[in-house]
């Protein structure tokens, strides 16, 4: 094998393994910057060493072995220059502690990277935190890749992870699985951080650009992690079913010129058939499973019969708001009403419809959101009030950040 | 690690529990004190008298001041307070979340510094 052969099988290798070999060094060495340090060190023995040696029969395994060894020589090599006896001794007995364990154990891997997960998206982390630190730890996307995604400074990021790594250790965040009194509801926060970075990948909040697709599918890649490492989970297969079913039409969402593309008008033959009969699939699944329904899996059910649907009218609008209604009964949120509301349009007419969306604005709740005034020029605009709808939309424009949408809404603006 | 779990509520909405939820919420918090000792958690813990008792001492360019406050502007006070051993922060945390006075208020839990030698 030549040298650049040999170095991209390594490139591969690293790809494949560095996820499961950066949470198992954490929990090895109990620290994050050690682990990250060995798992360099690793990776660049391996690129050294394989070429010539050949590569190892279980790459994982020697880079987990080969990472351990850098960091005892490193604990070792420490100890010297380190003056408190309490101090040598305890890092004498981590370097011993080290020797002794067997990284070739498959059994532990999956555990370890969900030790990684739940300590990366824990609670008394900012939310923020939770997502860059899974992106930079879980997803092994390098820091400024992670500050490209939230359009922040690489320095600036580089400081949040370290303020990050730095709270779990200060606070003595375990690196472990939770209880399983509360595993359900740590599930939901590492939920939340994975559509968080869809989301943010899927409609970045401000600026040119409609949809980024590498966080899009980090998140997707997170979610069938997830799937893998626990299974059968209601909640984790509606997630899947839904970043699937949104992400199967991404290509039709926007046009070549970056406009937004409607549902309606979206080119179909474009969609992902693949992501969409995994995503139907695991609605279904996920809705059969024991245990509490997932919030995620009725808004992939209400996606799914946009997506089965062969146009507008053709889709199951009743059903759609039934959908609405039961997710408004686990999560009562004022963009689900909204939501809601276009549904009811299209079943039982616009007048109900503008009723829902002005009792929701009485509230008080929403009234900077774009998409509700949108909503609010549509309906108007059905019944015949033509000046009300210019005005609607007018608000809308001006709550409206990212550019495709405020040219979409220009477009209804000038067609009145 | 050691943590301090300071126990912040509404004083207002403390006394307006009554004599008979105020009962209550003491035998609770015994209840509570007593299980944490037996569990081997408990270092030290107390109930502080209301914030209205409480004065605030700063030293500027050698000279003390004393005044009265914290001002109770701030919604909740502290009110009291455990010094815990706990073996990591979601224990910490778990333990908290027993605490009585949870229920009414919150409590923020504190990691604390191991002492210097």
């Amino acid at each position: 094998m030549n040298a650049s052969a040999a170095g991209s099988v390594v490139e591969e290798i690293f790809r494949r393994e560095a996820g499961r070999v950066l949470a198992t060094l954490i929990r090895l060495l109990g620290d994050f910057d050690l682990a990250e340090e060995a798992q360099q060190d690793a990776f660049t023995a391996a690129i050294e060493q394989w070429p010539t040696q050949g590569t190892p029969d279980n790459p994982r395994a020697w880079l987990i072995s080969a990472g351990r060894n850098k960091a005892i020589d490193r604990i070792r090599r420490e100890v010297f220059f380190r003056e408190k006896i309490a101090d040598r001794e305890l890092a004498s007995a981590q370097a011993d502690a080290l020797a002794e364990i067997d990284g070739s154990d498959e059994a532990i891997f999956g555990d370890d990277r969900l030790r990684l997960i739940f300590t990366c998206c824990h609670p008394s982390l900012n939310d923020e935190a939770q997502i860059a630190l899974t992106l930079r730890e879980v997803c092994g996307l390098s820091t400024q890749a992670v500050a490209r995604a939230f359009l922040v400074a690489e320095e600036t990021m580089a400081q949040r992870l370290v303020r990050a790594k730095k709270k779990i250790r200060d606070a003595g965040i375990p690196y472990d699985t939770p209880d399983p009194s509360v595993l359900d509801q740590r599930v939901d926060g590492v939920l939340a951080v994975v559509y968080g970075v869809f989301t943010e990948g899927y409609a970045a909040t401000a600026g040119a650009q409609l949809i980024d697709v590498e966080l899009c599918a980090e998140a997707i890649r997170l979610g069938r992690l997830l799937d893998t490492l626990l299974p059968n989970n209601a909640h984790v297969m509606g997630l899947l079913a839904l970043m699937l079913l949104h992400d199967a039409r991404r290509r039709s969402r926007v046009s070549d010129a970056g406009d937004v593309v409607l549902l309606d008008d979206q080119d179909r033959s474009q969609w992902d058939q693949n992501e969409i009969s995994e995503g139907l699939s695991l609605v279904d699944k996920s809705l059969a499973a024991k245990g509490s329904v997932s919030p995620y899996a009725v808004q992939a059910a209400i996606a799914a019969l946009h997506v089965r649907a062969a146009d507008k009218q053709a889709t199951d609008w009743p059903q759609i708001v039934g959908l609405y209604e039961v997710l408004l009964r686990l999560q009562p949120t004022p963009v689900i009403e909204l939501n809601h509301a276009v549904a009811v349009s299209m079943v039982d007419g616009a007048a109900r419809a503008l009723d829902l969306v002005d009792s929701l604005a009485a509230r008080g709740r929403v009234t900077q959101y774009h998409l509700l005034h949108a909503a609010r020029g549509s309906f108007l605009q059905q019944l015949g009030r033509t000046q009300e709808a210019r005005e609607a939309y007018g608000i809308a424009l001006r709550s409206a950040t990212l550019e495709p949408e405020r040219r979409l809404l220009a477009g209804r603006l000038a067609g009145i | 690690m050691n943590y301090l779990l300071l126990i912040y509520s509404n004083e207002t909405e403390v006394m307006a529990l009554g004599e008979a939820g105020l009962k209550r919420m003491t035998d609770e918090y015994m209840e509570f004190t007593k299980s944490i000792v037996q569990a081997g958690h408990f270092k030290a813990g107390d109930r502080l008298k209301p914030a209205a008792t409480a004065s605030t001492v700063r030293v500027r360019n050698g000279k003390t001041a004393i005044t009265d406050g914290p001002f109770a502007e701030t919604r909740e006070q502290l009110g009291g307070y455990y010094l815990i051993e706990a073996k990591n922060l979601d224990e910490a945390t778990a333990i908290a979340a027993r605490i009585p006075g949870a229920k009414i208020g919150s409590i923020e839990v504190r990691p604390i510094w191991p002492p210097i030698s």
